[in-house]
């Protein structure tokens, strides 16, 4: 599945939901299925800056799709992040440098989450893309 | 129902800010700790400054401008005055506490050497920390920790222990904003002037719980941050005894602070304003007198009984959910509640309450000693006022309840 429609399926998904408790028990029940980091990774050269909880995040090749794994200290972050890998995950680096985020402000989430945690969605996009870009030099 | 003198129904409505929703529900704002709210009362004479007699003060012959001085200066007195302090002279108007401490911490550059050692709590504010240490890398002093112990209070055997004729100065919050322990200042106080060392005691999460006698406590230096206590931010108060504040050399230079001017030499104003460069927050510092009113009408006596029982029965009511653990079981506390829940970060707890329209403060309350000696990331920290209500606390218990169903 490319980006585009991956993140169609999770605007799908987050539909069904009237209200912000239905979201966030599936955010975390999301967050639940997260591809975990290696612990050799989860350092503190991992952790993305400008997120209240800590998050580690790890990239790596694979063949010439890049393959993100995670993990938070705290259960709703891991939830966001598990989102954000579910859409980034197995993708061309070019693919997710590219791709739109505006799914992110569909599903709700931007709005829902309190301020800092946005900030931190915010640093979460960033490096994931900034993954992409230094493994789109890598493959060239 | 908690009993007290207060009509604590009628002081809400004094509140605007109390009548908002957020996220679709009533505000309980239990984040007083981070900043008080500003009752009507405070906010009409902010607007009554702006509307009628905004001016620069102390150098106009215009008539605004004598008005705004008069209000400025009567602020000053009712500062003096709240705190007991013996000269108005000797209250200083700063941005906050952050700028009194930096302010003497600056001060004392010139005064201390290699060797002197100063003393801080391991209870402390970074505000109340990292202008020390800076002060120490200049002057090539050390810095000492007085330890706590579990319950979240200074061991005051370690401290009198700690004391020498090197000490050169104390430094220690009144009330720890993570924990709510009220200290031992005055046992501090007596025994840092027995070796000769001067105290400053941070009075930013003391003073709206709590009304000082400067004179009495005899303390060197006491600092204070309008916006914890009814008033604005951006403005505060630095207490120096009139000895020390002439001591001290200026800590910005720029007009207001200065007697005469020529390229070769400045010579300085007297004490306050040698202390006050440039144009200060004239309608913050007249807001600030204005928020002394305001709580002085309540009475700090009524308001500490009524927060107190507010306390107790929070903490009463937080410790029946299971798993929950609350750091800082000082026997001397007061208005703040930090707690976690076992297996549970506080930052998710903190955003289910918020989407409950609860506000609470979590992660580590620019205290990070605090945080590494009991070893958590943080805590959620619930801090009350006056205007906050029983039906307020049972809100938050509810809530964080709620919040431990859905995260555990």
């Amino acid at each position: 599945m490319t980006i585009q429609e991956i993140q169609e399926e999770i605007i799908d998904e987050f539909s069904m939901f009237d209200d912000w408790m239905q979201r966030y028990e599936y955010m975390i029940e999301l967050g639940k299925s997260l591809p975990l980091i290696d612990e050799q990774y989860k350092v503190d050269d991992n952790l993305i800056k400008g997120c209240q909880s800590k998050v580690w995040v790890h990239a790596e090749l694979d063949g010439d799709k890049l393959v993100f794994t995670a993990d938070s200290d705290a259960i709703i972050t891991k939830g966001i992040i598990a989102i954000l890998i579910r859409a980034f995950s197995n993708q061309k680096p070019q693919d997710i440098i590219d791709a739109d985020t505006g799914f992110i402000d569909e599903i709700g989430l931007k709005e829902h989450l309190s301020p800092t945690r946005a900030n931190g969605l915010v640093s979460m996009v960033k490096q994931l893309k900034l993954y992409a870009v230094a493994y789109q030099t890598q493959l060239k | 129902m908690i009993e007290t003198s207060l009509d604590i129904a009628a002081i809400r409505k004094d509140f605007p800010i109390l009548n908002r929703e957020v996220n679709g529900q009533p505000l309980v704002y239990l984040d007083n700790a981070a900043t008080s709210q500003t009752p009507q009362q405070v906010i009409d004479v902010i607007v009554d400054y702006y509307h009628n007699y905004n001016a620069n003060i102390h150098r106009g012959v215009h008539s605004l401008s004598q008005e705004a001085t008069d209000a400025y200066e009567i602020a000053r007195n009712k500062i003096q005055k709240h705190f007991n302090i013996a000269h108005s002279y000797e209250v200083i108007f700063t941005s906050g506490t952050t700028h009194a401490i930096n302010l003497v911490a600056t001060g004392f550059t010139s005064f201390l050497k290699k060797g002197d050692e100063v003393l801080v709590s391991a209870m402390e504010h970074h505000s109340n920390i990292v202008p020390w240490q800076m002060l120490c890398e200049r002057t090539g002093a050390q810095l000492k920790v007085i330890p706590m112990n579990l319950d979240g209070e200074l061991v005051m055997e370690e401290y009198h222990a700690l004391l020498s004729g090197k000490t050169k100065l104390v430094f220690c919050n009144h009330v720890s904003n993570a924990l709510g322990t009220i200290n031992p200042i005055k046992e501090i106080i007596d025994a840092a002037h027995k070796v000769g060392a001067a105290v400053l005691i941070d009075g930013a999460q003391a003073a709206a719980h709590i009304k000082p006698d400067l004179q009495a406590l005899d303390v060197d230096f006491y600092t204070v941050s309008a916006h914890k206590m009814c008033g604005p931010t951006g403005v505060g108060m630095l207490y120096g005894k009139e000895e020390w504040l002439k001591k001290l050399p200026p800590y910005q230079g720029g007009g207001e602070m200065i007697a005469e001017v020529t390229f070769e030499k400045t010579t300085y104003a007297d004490l306050p304003h040698k202390f006050e460069a440039g144009t200060p927050n004239i309608c913050g510092g007249i807001a600030f007198g204005a928020a002394l009113d305001y709580m002085n009408h309540l009475g700090f006596d009524a308001i500490a009984q009524y927060e107190d029982d507010l306390i107790q029965y929070a903490t009463e009511q937080l410790l029946s959910i299971e798993g929950l653990k609350i750091y800082g079981t000082a026997a001397h506390k007061t208005s703040v509640i930090s707690f976690n829940i076992e297996g549970i970060h506080p930052y998710d707890i903190g955003t289910i309450l918020d989407k409950l329209g609860i506000a609470v403060r979590t992660g580590h309350h620019c205290a990070q000693p605090i945080m590494d000696f009991y070893k958590i990331p943080g805590t959620v920290r619930a801090s009350f006022s006056f205007y906050n209500t029983q039906d307020e606390v049972d809100k938050l218990v509810a809530g964080v309840k709620r919040a431990k169903g859905m995260l555990q």
